[in-house]
């Protein structure tokens, strides 16, 4: 069992790792989703995975036996839900990127770099070029 | 007692319900979130004196016994580090009411900020290390809001890469917490300071390597930094400034938390690593700051430059360093806030960021150029200001044990920084207006400015001239560590 998952764990991180280097932004994305659940995996696991007992103390007795261990489930939704969160806004920011930048390719997006054509030394011009970014018009 | 120890997230938190709720209403958000972060700054105040009283504000949740239940522990450095946050708070949202690049007044804006503060609250009164993991991400998506809100192509395009490289931090961070659980069945820092001492050397090492590698990622250390030069500048300036202060320095408390007290003492390897990405931290910032003219982006190289004094006073692992870490950090707190938010008063008054296409602006506002040297110069570490003193006592430390080179490396970052500094100052003050027919804009409304960055300047002069009881507080903080 112990052999499964780690294994699992392993395929889940490559798979993840590959998409998350991906140039194509929306499988970056993913991949961090990917990444995200192989996370949870390992919070998951760090449990112990021996005992199928419910955590549940049975009457008459004050202590719990032999059970699972119920804490790494706590932690597991937990995490589940704030990379769900994530998860959504970064698909939504994806889409607005897409749109606006109209690329969908990590190394077209240079929008919030230093302006190409900006000569960073000697200083510009500061008349015949507008060096500024963005361009003041967009500031206001 | 145990209701001032939850106010760090409770009042930001309940500040962030009220402000969403009236946000169809300007005046009555603006005037609660005032409110709130007045209220917030009152409950810091006080946890600082009981945490100074040696009577810190702790409890666990649902009344559990220590290793159980989620634990708030506000001792010297993390009352310290609120009372800090606090001060940042009041001043950007002081800030935002004058002109200087307020950014789009966006309904959600105030609540995404007193998000943000209750996040870095939680982050410094929490003794849990999944907790801890839980603040990190309410301090992420918080940021993520703020950095979309304006919905300029820039701006999104830096919301992107903020998140990618951010949420692998995040990531390694859980998978570190994880594994951290695995092998000694605890969060609680209490508790995992006790099992760490019974741990394998080579597993603990390999853990700590793993949980300090994500907070280094959130810290904006070498070689992870990526993140903080390619988005910082496309924020509004307060909230720049509030991030400047704030975010990063969250990563380096946790670093100092863990190494420094809960897996105190740290394997020598880790300490040893640590001291040397320290180095290469602030080399790498103040040369990347160096070669750029946009008073953002070098200000914002600077943030990652003065990391690296920070991590260097980590990594020296004594009382001294520890203290000289507190100590730093407030320090440079108010000072970073502070110059990105002078800067944007430049930029209001002038019309850019870039240093080519400003200047001439002592001669029309004197008191500005002043200002400003205020915190340049205690950034650099000119005496007798704050940023002299927290050199100081980080340098006496390093000579003292022999780190001649980590010493060497920092004096002439502080000569590189010096050059920044001066840069800045001769460019936007000093030089003629590159327009001959550049004039002053007339219909400016900097009151707000002003008061929120002569108050922080007070706050480093009184710093620089009576350095006295901060240093006492930051050894006897240092003191508790550790035990």
């Amino acid at each position: 069992m112990t052999a499964v998952i780690a294994l699992t764990i392993f395929f889940t991180v490559t798979a993840g790792l590959y998409l998350a280097l991906s140039r194509d932004l929306f499988r970056c994305v993913i991949g961090l989703a990917v990444l995200g659940a192989a996370a949870n995996l390992v919070l998951f696991a760090a449990g112990r995975l021996d005992s199928p007992l419910p955590a549940v103390v049975p009457s008459g007795d004050s202590i719990l036996g032999d059970a699972a261990n119920p804490l790494p489930q706590a932690l597991v939704l937990t995490a589940i839900v704030i990379g769900f969160a994530l998860l959504c806004f970064s698909l939504v920011l994806l889409l607005r990127l897409m749109r606006d930048a109209r690329t969908d390719d990590s190394v077209a997006l240079r929008h919030a770099e230093p302006r190409p054509d900006d000569p960073v030394k000697p200083p510009a011009n500061a008349t015949d070029c507008d060096v500024t970014w963005p361009p003041r018009e967009e500031q206001k | 007692m145990s209701a001032l120890v939850v106010t760090p997230v409770l009042v930001p938190l309940a500040t962030v319900v009220l402000t969403t709720l009236t946000n169809r209403r300007p005046a009555l958000q603006q005037a609660l979130s005032l409110a709130g972060v007045l209220a917030f700054l009152a409950c810091a105040v006080a946890l600082v004196f009981l945490a100074a009283a040696d009577q810190p504000a702790r409890t666990a949740f649902g009344s559990w016994v220590a290793p159980y239940g989620i634990e708030f522990h506000l001792d010297r450095i993390g009352a310290s580090l609120v009372l800090i946050t606090a001060l940042m708070g009041t001043a950007s949202l002081l800030f935002l009411a004058s002109d200087a690049d307020p950014g789009p007044r966006h309904p959600l804006l105030l609540p995404l900020v007193h998000g943000v503060l209750a996040g870095v609250g939680g982050a410094f009164s929490t003794a849990d290390l999944f907790n801890l993991y839980v603040w990190f991400e309410v301090m992420l998506i918080c940021a993520l809001g703020l950095f979309a809100l304006g919905g300029r192509l820039d701006q999104l395009d830096a919301t992107f890469k903020y998140l990618v490289l951010n949420l692998l931090g995040t990531l390694l961070l859980l998978i570190a917490v994880g594994a951290i659980y695995g092998a000694t069945g605890h969060l609680n820092f209490g508790a995992l300071s006790a099992a760490a001492s019974g741990m394998p050397p080579a597993l603990a090492t390999v853990l700590l390597a793993a949980l300090l590698l994500a907070f280094l990622i959130k810290a904006g250390s070498f070689p992870v930094y990526a993140w903080l030069p390619a988005s910082y500048h496309t924020l509004p300036a307060p909230i720049l400034a509030l991030f400047a202060g704030l975010l990063t320095k969250v990563g380096v408390y946790a670093v100092l938390r863990i190494v420094g007290d809960v897996f105190a003492p740290a394997p020598g390897i880790i300490m040893e690593a640590l001291g040397w990405i320290a180095a290469a931290t602030m080399m790498l910032g103040v040369l990347g700051a160096a070669y750029h003219w946009d008073m953002r982006r070098i200000l914002a190289f600077h943030i990652v430059s003065q990391i690296g004094y920070i991590l260097l006073a980590v990594a020296l692992a004594s009382e001294a360093g520890n203290a000289a870490t507190l100590f730093y950090t407030l320090h440079h707190i108010i000072v970073k806030a502070n110059l990105f938010l002078i800067a944007a008063m430049i930029w209001r008054l002038t019309g850019s960021y870039d240093l080519r296409r400003i200047g001439g602006l002592y001669k029309l506002r004197p008191l500005l150029g002043v200002l400003f040297l205020v915190p340049a110069l205690s950034l650099v570490g000119i005496p007798p200001l704050s940023g002299f003193w927290a050199k100081l006592i980080v340098l006496q430390e390093a000579l003292a044990q022999g780190r001649y080179a980590w010493t060497a490396v920092a004096l002439a970052v502080s000569v590189l920084t010096l050059y920044s500094m001066v840069k800045i100052w001769m460019q936007a003050f000093w030089k003629t207006h590159p327009d001959t027919k550049w004039q002053l804009p007339s219909n400016t409304r900097l009151g707000p400015a002003w008061a929120a960055t002569l108050g922080l300047a007070a706050l480093t002069l009184t710093i620089s001239i009576n350095p006295e009881p901060l240093l006492d507080y930051a050894q006897a903080a240092a003191r508790m560590l550790g035990g």
